[in-house]
């Protein structure tokens, strides 16, 4: 289901976004990103992102301090 | 394909602290798939310059210019709480605690994403700095260009 995971915990700020960004990249169009990160402004930042890159935001959770996202590209 | 944003920043100033928010903040908005330009002017040009001297005739005044200026992005001091040199280190080393990457790694990943580097050639001048003293893979051009993109920015900051 999921076509690419990216894995950007631990890292801080642009990093993060930057490597969804180079993963979307990689996908075509109606394909699934799982993004996995442990920043604390990661819930505000990747929402804005998804929503300004025209990407659908399938799934948002948080536990253990780790955020996931199912993002479907745009 | 519809036309990407656009992105444009000043750096004016060639503190460390600034010349971070400034490439994290270019980064951010390449990985927003916007066209991005850094324009460097006055004390911004230091953070383009080449860690070793490199060897160029000069005038008395481009000389000491060139003398007492930061060389290079390892080399620039803090706007605030510089302490003689010690803050940067501080700085770095709590950068590297939290995993957050360097001036000069953000400087490449900013390269790396094809964010456009621009020296003013005018200020270049002013400063005595030439082209082989600044790092490789970077664009020169002036108030005219700078403006051009700026123009069709919604993003246009001045740091």
């Amino acid at each position: 289901m999921v076509d690419i995971v990216v894995d950007a915990k631990g890292l801080a700020c642009p990093m993060p976004i930057v490597k969804a960004k180079k993963a979307m990249d990689t996908l075509q169009s109606g394909q699934i990103m799982e993004w996995l990160t442990t920043d604390k402004g990661s819930m505000k930042d990747f929402q804005a992102w998804i929503k300004q890159t025209n990407h659908e935001l399938l799934e948002a959770k948080e536990g253990n301090g780790v955020f996931t996202f199912i993002v479907k590209k745009g | 394909m519809s036309q990407k944003e656009k992105t444009t920043i000043v750096l004016f100033s060639g503190d460390l602290d600034k010349a971070i928010a400034a490439f994290i903040i270019a980064n951010g908005a390449a990985a927003y798939d916007h066209e991005v330009t850094i324009f460097f002017t006055f004390w911004g040009l230091n953070t383009l310059r080449k860690d070793s001297p490199v060897p160029v005739k000069k005038g008395f005044l481009e000389n000491m210019f060139g003398k007492r200026m930061p060389r290079g992005a390892n080399k620039l001091g803090l706007s605030r709480m510089n302490m003689a040199g010690i803050g940067p280190k501080i700085i770095k080393h709590v950068m590297k605690k939290h995993n957050a990457l360097s001036l000069p790694q953000l400087i490449e990943l900013a390269q790396e994403q094809g964010v456009k580097l621009v020296a003013c050639t005018m200020t270049m001048d002013l400063l005595g700095l030439r082209k082989e003293e600044l790092i490789d893979g970077i664009d020169y051009a002036g108030v005219a260009a700078y403006l051009g993109d700026a123009a069709e920015a919604k993003v246009n900051l001045f740091i």
